[in-house]
């Protein structure tokens, strides 16, 4: 500081450092980082939400990205992860660090003969001085990279007769392409939702790769079990033992966890008036891709009010379609076969990369690396999609790509 | 209840002496040796009161901030904070044998700690035997954290979430100090209590010594029965500055008990290089600290929880004013800089070889003024990028820091 600069400091020092102050509370709110756009991240309500479901989806919110398991906790002895947060970091896609490794049934009318092996989900972790699964031998099993969390309410709010008015089990229109219903068990302490359509004591599964899970109950009570170790009253077998022990977590912890699934806004598309994505939309649709990955959707009744009647835009039939022998693992659940699979929703494709480390690792054991590679391994009912999508010229393809990202 | 215990008989011994400030405090120090304090002295480097005839000190310190920071966007608003309230009491038991105790309340009463208790029995200036609840000399933050020494309102990332500032643990040890002309030599060995298997058994969700602070019962027994290591060398030329060379070691896991062996004895290890200097003419401080930490995670743990983990930072302090302002002699006004790092996962995802991240990256430059050498103004303003396990975009947190910390 020369001497000129010192003077006027010491005039008016009151008046800078007071300034300095007034400016700074003022500033406070300019000077903290802006949040990221609404379309650029997956978490957050839907919106409608009254103050007490806000409540309930901030405890839910708590208790799956905050809650860390440990030993004293409840943690394993046998686990994948520690957290729901850690499969499913922002609500998004997960990483090949937490692939879910399910062994044991290769025929959909057998069941699963190797759960006295620990089945159906590998434990690949174990707590200190404990030893983790391994696939037994004769075993077939699949690595299933955890989904998006997103929207998940909107697909439980969907009426049984939509999804079932959808399947074409015996391709009875011609056009190729079956999609048929995961007849699945469900388990007791699920609660049947108004409407429900039973075919020989079996419901429709709309949850997981292979739409084996009835609601997101069902789900959130089995990741908690076999995901994290943690029992419940709603699953109260230890799966390292399989002896039925005291619950580890709370009831109200888990409805808290599931009202915030149901409550996860969808994803919001970007990019919506680009003409680029505008045209890759309807070479999505000319060459079939939306026979499987149906655009849109409606809720029917539901009780909470903020899903209920909505229409809403997945790009999933949510029914299971063979696609071919590069995808059959010899693994399957229910009523599927080995080489069917539910479709996946395409909503928030383009934001996967955001939550699985920069990377993309897609289908449903993250083995492409890249939505063209994903597009590539489509067989079975896919298989004129696919090809019509390799005929396509490069900047068509780029247009696909690009409309796909922007989901 | 303990908190308010503990505050009325400090304020009843101070108001009962005749106080004055003694600069100098308990210990007499080497003639001309003033410039070559080491962090090893800072626990006894603090003014004192002296209380009339009795052979006891107090002081303390005190640090109070609000802050109003915002990470993505979400800001909980303006917070006013009651960081440390500490106690120090001291006592020249004779000549050779003194005695130090330094008691912490820290965000209220949320955490009350007796983070230095100890007796140092003095053989020779090389041979000193301290005995108690001692400061592992790992780095130099953990043995200098006193808040009115630094210019930051938040201690540095590395100092407290990658090593367990302040870090303390019941034991016993060795230092020694030699001068010669403008160096000065030092070595510091303890043996005490150690870590435990929190370090990979936390909600921090990732491999955290500083985990390990919540037991309590570290105080009274060790976790597996096997001490910790902690050994530093340092030396000091009066020109150039101070350099720090560090280790802590230690079994940190149950491997046994009632004579089975549970599992097999499991390692941290932790090497870390401190320095400080004052550049000449410009009257630059500069000071930082590097960290590298390893532990022995079981195999089929998750990978969450790293086997190296490093970090540090650097603190750049330059005086801009040093005059009378506001009625206060010598008052110096600062500008400063404070560059962090850590990674608490330095390795590779075995399923998909790529880099595991969880990092944290920040930058907080910082005004201090100083109406008195023991007291400090501070306004920060800090900007954090941090990145998950994954590597996803980093979550930002930013925003001001302004309070005072100021010994008494």
């Amino acid at each position: 500081m020369n001497l000129k600069s010192f003077r006027v400091y010491a005039k008016y020092k009151s008046l800078l450092i007071g300034s300095l102050i007034i400016g700074t509370i003022v500033a406070c709110k300019e000077l903290v980082p802006d949040p990221p756009a609404d379309d650029q991240i997956l978490d957050g309500p839907v919106d409608g939400l009254s103050g007490e479901q806000k409540i309930k989806f901030l405890r839910g919110d708590v208790a799956f990205n905050d809650d860390i398991f440990t030993q004293e906790t409840g943690l394993g002895p046998l686990f994948v992860a520690n957290s729901c947060g850690t499969c499913h970091a922002g609500d998004g896609k997960g990483h090949p660090f937490t692939t879910l490794t399910r062994f044991g049934q290769n025929d959909a009318n057998a069941g699963n003969t190797f759960l006295h092996f620990g089945g159906p989900q590998l434990q690949n972790r174990a707590i200190p001085g404990f030893q983790p699964e391994q696939i037994p031998v004769g075993a077939t099993f699949s690595n299933f990279t955890p989904p998006a969390n997103t929207g998940l309410g909107f697909l439980e709010a969907v009426p049984d007769a939509i999804l079932f008015a959808l399947a074409d089990e015996n391709d009875a229109n011609g056009d190729g392409i079956s999609g048929r219903i995961n007849w699945i068990s469900v388990p007791p302490y699920c609660l049947i939702r108004p409407g429900t359509i039973i075919k020989n004591g079996k419901y429709i599964g709309r949850f997981g790769k292979k739409a084996a899970v009835y609601d997101l109950l069902q789900q959130t009570a089995n990741a908690y079990n076999q995901d994290m170790g943690i029992s419940s009253s709603y699953e109260y077998f230890n799966t390292y033992d399989g002896q039925e022990v005291d619950p580890e977590v709370a009831n109200q912890t888990v409805l808290d966890v599931v009202f915030y699934l149901q409550t996860l806004k969808a994803p919001i598309q970007r990019d919506q008036s680009n003409p680029e994505v505008q045209a890759g939309k309807h070479i999505f649709i000319t060459i079939n891709c939306a026979k499987c990955h149906i655009p849109q959707l409606q809720t029917g009744d539901f009780p909470i009010a903020a899903l209920a009647n909505k229409t809403f835009f997945p790009y999933s039939d949510f029914l299971l379609h063979d696609m071919g022998p590069a995808l059959d693992d010899g693994y399957t659940e229910g009523s599927a076969l080995t080489s069917e699979w539910r479709t996946p929703p395409l909503w928030g494709l383009g934001l996967s990369k955001n939550s699985q480390g920069g990377h993309y690792f897609l289908l449903h054991d993250g083995r492409a690396k890249s939505i063209e590679e994903a597009i590539l391994l489509h067989g079975g009912e896919a298989q004129s999609s696919k090809t019509a999508f390799q005929q396509l010229s490069p900047t068509d393809k780029g247009k696909i790509i690009k409309f796909l990202e922007s989901l | 209840m303990r908190f308010l215990n503990l505050l009325i008989i400090f304020i009843f011994l101070v108001s009962h002496v005749k106080a004055q400030i003694d600069p100098e405090l308990l210990r007499q120090a080497p003639k001309n040796t003033d410039s070559l304090k080491l962090n090893m002295d800072a626990v006894y480097d603090r003014p004192f009161l002296h209380l009339g005839k009795l052979p006891v000190a107090l002081g303390g310190y005190v640090e109070a901030n609000h802050q109003y920071l915002g990470e993505n966007g979400v800001t909980e608003g303006h917070q006013f904070q009651m960081r440390r309230l500490t106690l120090f009491v001291s006592s020249s038991i004779s000549k050779r044998i003194k005695f130090l105790s330094e008691i912490e309340f820290e965000d209220g009463t949320k955490e009350i700690n007796i983070e230095f208790a100890s007796v140092d029995f003095e053989f020779a200036p090389l041979l000193n035997l301290r005995g108690g609840i001692v400061m592992n000399p790992i780095g130099a933050f953990n043995q200098n954290h006193d808040g009115p020494k630094w210019e930051f309102v938040d201690r540095p990332i590395s100092a407290t979430q990658l090593l367990p500032a302040t870090w303390s643990n019941v034991g016993f040890g060795v230092y020694g100090k030699k001068y010669t002309n403008n160096w000065a030599y030092a070595y510091e060995v303890y043996l005490t209590n150690g870590f435990d298997n929190k370090i990979i058994e936390n909600t921090e969700n990732h491999t955290s010594l500083p985990a390990t602070k919540d037991n309590k019962d570290r105080f009274e027994e060790s976790f597996n029965g096997s001490p910790l290591l902690t050994g530093k060398v340092a030396l000091r030329n009066s020109k150039i500055g101070e350099i720090g060379f560090s280790y802590m070691g230690g079994v940190y896991n149950k491997f046994e008990e009632d004579g089975l062996t549970l599992d097999k004895k499991r390692r941290v290890n932790v090497f870390a290089i401190d320095f400080n200097t004052n550049l000449p003419k410009l009257n630059t401080y500069i000071s930082g600290e590097w960290a590298w930490v390893t532990v022995n995670v079981p195999e089929t743990y998750t990978e969450q929880f790293g086997r190296k983990q490093q970090g540090g930072f650097i603190d750049i302090v330059q005086p801009v004013l040093k005059r009378s302002m506001f009625g206060f002699e010598k008052a110096t006004l600062n500008a400063a800089l404070r560059l962090e790092y850590v990674d608490w996962n330095k390795g590779t995802f075995r399923s998909t070889g790529g880099n595991i991240s969880d990092h944290v990256y920040a930058i907080v430059p910082a005004i201090s003024w100083r109406p008195t050498p023991q007291t400090v103004i501070r306004f920060n303003y800090r900007y954090n990028w941090q990145k998950d396990l994954l590597g996803n975009p980093p979550s930002r947190l930013a925003g001001f820091q302004f309070g005072f910390s100021t010994y008494f």
